[in-house]
């Protein structure tokens, strides 16, 4: 007898053991040591949440109903892995050359990155997927129930409704837990898919050992077994070739376009020649998942009771044979297909919910300054987590609605024919160049509505929603509108019927609404792209030149992408271009990579938008697109050998001329630090002189004596440090500095740099993690003291903020330690952000600074010797300096 | 003639100086930091002669002596110019916008006291 409550430490054992295993990949993944996370292997049992609990319990509940229709449901998968491989190869590619998040981006940025259509199939894709999680609550609601029954527990015993609740809720903390860590959707879950591959490995494993010991354990070999089932009602059963071919061709379009399988099959894709192995490998899977069921739905309907739900074999069989282990061990293959469903689905549906309704409907509530201001990373995960969280919450009301009474398969159909909808569209989309937007929508709109009509309404059950008088008479009187009988043909089957209208019909308005009206220009740009996305890989060229500030694209995306793989784009940008620091020349070419980029984040329509928002052009001008979708093959090729080559030599001549401004404006600035360092050493010298002279005529009282001989000490002081510095700088500039190789702690240096600067009177506030300055340095501190000093001292003077606040933020890569300090200040303008570093600039008055402008030059003299760098970081709100420290410190001599 | 001398200078302990010199020589010194604000405080308290920096914080020397000597009601005013870049095209240019006296720094306290003299009694 297993206890309801061992059952209850058994399922959150195993949820925990889950945890383990998405967090350690999660682990792997972040450290690069992810290798074995993206094999074929992986990817093949990611697929396998297509075997969702409809099919672990369901499809013994459907042979022993429909005896071997259930077969089409593995059917149709493997037909399309087989036959269709090139159109997911196709899929594939397109979704990873487009940055594609799911399935309401891929037609939204088929068709001219419209959001209308990304709303449009997200609802469809919603509302279609709300049964089939509610299926999944049912059947694990079911299994708890079953053990509940036999051990006669009263835990909720009587009320499946709050057992169903706290499964909601639970399946609701895990995704959000695991599928919102990750902002980028093609960064990809690898934690996730882990555990889901773990799941496969689990349910496969149960449904085997369950089916061998009915085969070997019960009916006495498998000789035995063939006879009982040609003994039994199954094998009497007609197979209406209607309904098979109907259901076949639902399973295999289902297998393409229901979101999660999308999200597995193409999002989590990190290698086009993974479907190679899936292309056998999954099918070989089905076919084991499909191997016993007839068996345990012959010896079911032999043993077990008049009455028995045929769903529930696989665990009652177990438990009515005295077989506890077997039957917990069936418990867990079901909760496994159930939760690795519903927790892909939700992502799916989470990342299409926040891509294509929230982000838009914030962006348009914001207008024009959207990208620039505001948290769009906070946005972006809090309208995921509350997207995933909703979701669940309309399974669990359809759970509640449909009453939890309806066969499995029967709930399963319906979410299978919803989601196909979107076939013609995918489908037209990837091979139909003339496939227009218009189209699409009214193809989608047309068969989401006989969906929704002939199936979706009435899969509550008849007076549930619609009254009888509808079923038997049609709307209003009219007879052609009977959901089941659309235009008057009777005598269908209900799913061959819905299946049938709702897929001639929305393919017929999509071909002749498409032929009817004409693509926009960015529609026949994405038509093309997607269309041959095989021949040429590069993206639309649909920004014009320099249409937008280097720095706001930063800035805003450093809100989406977080700062530091922003800054990693634009770093490597700026370096491809021959330029140093963070900002590179906005060229169409970038602000398309980075538009890609961010759409793996915000989706096609949005980052597009937030772009545009940036670009005045806001959206694309018609010359170029129809220059670039005019695409004869040779022009292309020809056009881009040319451009490649004029690219270099505009690079290079960009080169040679901004070194030539730098040598004007350096010279321009030497003349300027002659006169300045002129001022530099007279200014004490005046000082000096006048109090001098006042003391030597003598008569003056002793306080005022005391106080000018003062003065005369600190000028001379200013002096010295003038000298100092001037020194320091040639030395290093030189070489001839000897640098001492010492160890110490990062915490211990910055400490000696605050102190030394002396921020008492100053009003700063200085903001350290002690934490993360745990870090040991092999370098030489007393330099590095040196630069810290310098930056700190800087701000002091420059940041004028009322009440200025300095923050020092530690942060550590493989290849070294990075600080950076950021102030609250206004910053430095774009066009000083590279002279600070010259030396003899110096941006402000000099009463002010009361230096020569010289700590900056002598700051990167320093990090240049000490192997590191230090640069201006821009787009932080104010001043900010990173100074970055090399892992593996120079060749210095031990001091 | 009178004894007003305004000095417009931003070194703290210059201005320390200068004042303490010309005090002790009997003028009373009015002091004044900034450039942006400079021709307001001329027009306020009307001195007899002007001390004037060079490099001030927001506005040249240049730009002030300009302006004084585009305005009829001060375009005769003495004015000595102080600066610290000595320059040869540095005292031309205060010669060609009508400067009085030019001194560069650092300068010796009687060698102010005699301009200042000279000036006033001009």
């Amino acid at each position: 007898m297993v206890s309801f409550k061992l059952l209850i430490f058994v399922a959150l054992c195993y949820v925990a053991f889950l945890f383990t295993v998405a967090f350690a990949a999660d682990r792997r993944a972040a450290q690069g040591r992810d290798n074995w996370l993206r094999s074929p292997i992986t990817y093949t049992l990611s697929l396998s949440i297509y075997c969702t609990a409809w099919t672990f319990y369901g499809a013994v509940g459907y042979a022993a109903r429909s005896g071997l229709e259930f077969v089409t449901i593995y059917l149709g998968p493997t037909l399309v892995l087989v036959g269709w491989w090139w159109v997911l190869r196709r899929l594939v590619r397109i979704g990873r050359s487009q940055r594609i998040t799911s399935i309401a981006d891929l037609i939204s940025s088929r068709f001219g990155k419209s959001t209308g259509l990304g709303v449009l199939v997200t609802v469809l894709a919603v509302t279609a997927a709300t049964p089939y999680i509610a299926l999944q609550l049912q059947s694990v609601t079911l299994s708890f129930e079953v053990f509940s029954q036999q051990s006669g527990s009263d835990w909720h015993g009587n009320d499946t409704n709050l057992t169903a609740l706290w499964i909601a809720g639970g399946l609701t903390l895990f995704t959000v837990i695991f599928g919102t860590r990750n902002l980028d959707a093609n960064e990809r879950h690898h934690g996730v898919v882990m555990a889901i591959a773990v799941e496969a490995v689990v349910k496969l494993f149960a449904l085997v050992a369950v089916g061998a010991f009915i085969v070997w354990g019960v009916a006495g070999g498998p000789v035995e077994t063939l006879a009982m089932i040609d003994a039994s009602p199954i094998s009497q059963f007609q197979q209406p070739g209607g309904r098979w071919v109907a259901l076949t061709f639902l399973s295999a379009a289902a297998f393409l376009c229901l979101p999660r399988m999308f999200q597995v099959l193409v999002v989590e894709n990190s290698d086009e020649r993974h479907l190679a192995t899936a292309s056998w490998a999954f099918p070989l899977y089905l076919f084991l998942m499909s191997l016993f069921v007839v068996p345990i739905a012959v010896v079911g309907l032999d043993l077990m009771p008049e009455g028995s739900n045929p769903d529930l074999f696989v665990l009652t069989l177990p438990l009515a044979l005295g077989q506890q282990g077997l039957a917990m061990l069936s418990f867990l293959g079901g909760f496994s297909s159930a939760t690795s469903m519903v927790i892909v689905a939700t992502i799916a549906l989470a990342t299409m919910v926040s891509n294509h309704i929230v982000l838009p409907l914030w962006l348009r509530r914001r207008s024009s300054g959207a990208s620039l201001h505001g948290d769009v990373r906070q946005v972006v995960l809090l309208s995921r987590r509350l997207s995933i969280a909703g979701v669940l919450a309309l399974g669990y009301v359809y759970y509640r609605l449909s009453g939890g009474g309806t066969a499995l398969a029967a709930i399963g159909l319906v979410s299978f024919a919803g989601a196909v909808q979107v076939l013609p569209s995918m489908i037209g989309g990837m091979f139909w160049r003339g496939a227009t937007h218009a189209g699409a929508a009214a193809g989608l709109v047309t068969g989401f509505s006989v969906w929704l009509w002939s199936m979706f309404l009435p899969s509550f059950g008849v007076g549930e929603i619609l009254s009888p008088q509808v079923f038997a008479h049609g709307p209003f009187g009219l007879g052609w509108l009977r959901p089941q009988a659309l235009f008057g043909i009777e005598g269908l089957d209900p799913v061959v019927h819905a299946v049938m209208w709702s897929m001639i019909l929305n393919s017929a308005v999509f071909f002749l609404v498409s032929i009817l009206t004409f693509p926009t220009p960015l529609e026949r740009l994405q038509g093309t792209q997607f269309v041959n996305v095989f021949d040429h890989s590069h993206g639309a060229r649909s920004w014009t030149q320099n249409a937008a500030d280097a720095e706001d694209l930063l800035i805003m995306s450093q809100r989406i992408l977080g700062p530091t793989e922003a800054q990693a784009i634009f770093q490597r940008e700026a370096s491809a271009q021959g330029k140093a620091g963070y900002l590179p020349d906005v060229t169409p070419r970038f602000v398309e990579r980075l538009e890609r980029e961010l759409s793996g984040s915000v989706g096609a329509a949005t980052a597009h938008a937030m772009i545009g928002q940036l670009t005045q052009g806001a959206s694309v001008s018609v010359e170029d697109l129809i220059a670039v979708a005019d695409e004869a093959a040779q022009i292309l090729e020809y056009s881009s050998r040319l451009e490649a080559k004029s690219s270099e030599q505009e690079r290079t001549a960009r080169q040679l001329r901004e070194a030539n401004e730098k040598m004007t404006v350096l010279s321009v600035q030497k003349d300027a630090f002659l006169s300045q360092i002129s001022h530099e050493l007279r200014t004490p010298m005046t000082s000096i002189r006048a109090f001098s002279e006042i003391l030597v005529d003598g008569g003056i009282p002793r306080p005022d004596q005391a106080r000018y001989a003062r003065i005369i000490h600190e000028e001379s002081t200013r002096l010295t440090r003038l000298l100092d510095d001037l020194l320091d700088l040639s030395v290093l500039e030189s070489g001839q500095v000897t640098l001492s190789r010492q160890t110490g702690v990062l915490n211990d240096v910055l400490d000696r740099a605050v102190a030394a600067v002396g921020l008492r009177d100053s009003g700063l506030e200085v903001r350290r993690s002690r934490s993360d300055e745990a870090v040991t340095l092999v370098t030489d501190l007393d330099r590095l003291t040196q630069v810290f000093i310098n930056i700190i001292a800087n701000v002091r003077k420059y940041c004028d903020h009322a009440q200025p606040v300095l923050r020092i933020l530690v942060s550590r890569t493989a290849a070294g330690v990075t600080v950076d300090f950021v102030d609250n200040g206004k910053g430095i303008d774009k066009d000083q952000q590279e002279l600070i570093f010259e030396k003899f600039s110096r941006l402000t008055d000099p009463g002010k600074a009361g230096g020569a402008g010289l700590g900056l030059a002598i700051c990167r003299e320093i990090m240049n010797r000490l192997g590191g760098a230090i640069s201006y970081l821009p787009g932080q709100g104010g001043a900010a300096f990173r100074v970055f420290l090399p892992a593996e410190p120079p060749d210095l001599p031990a001091g | 003639m009178g004894r007003r001398v305004l000095l417009i200078e931003d070194e703290p302990n210059i201005i320390e100086a200068i004042s303490f010199i010309l005090s002790r020589d009997g003028w009373t010194v009015h002091t004044h930091t900034d450039g942006v604000t400079a021709m307001d405080k001329i027009a306020r308290t009307p001195p007899d002669l002007i001390i004037l920096d060079v490099m001030l914080p927001g506005r040249s020397g240049y730009d002030i002596l300009r302006d004084l000597r585009a305005n009829p009601a001060t375009a005769d005013l003495p004015v000595m110019m102080l600066t610290a870049r000595g320059q040869t095209k540095d005292r031309e240019l205060a010669e060609r916008l009508g400067v009085t006296r030019f001194m560069t720094k650092p300068f010796s306290n009687a060698e102010v006291i005699e301009n200042v003299r000279a000036l006033a009694g001009a």
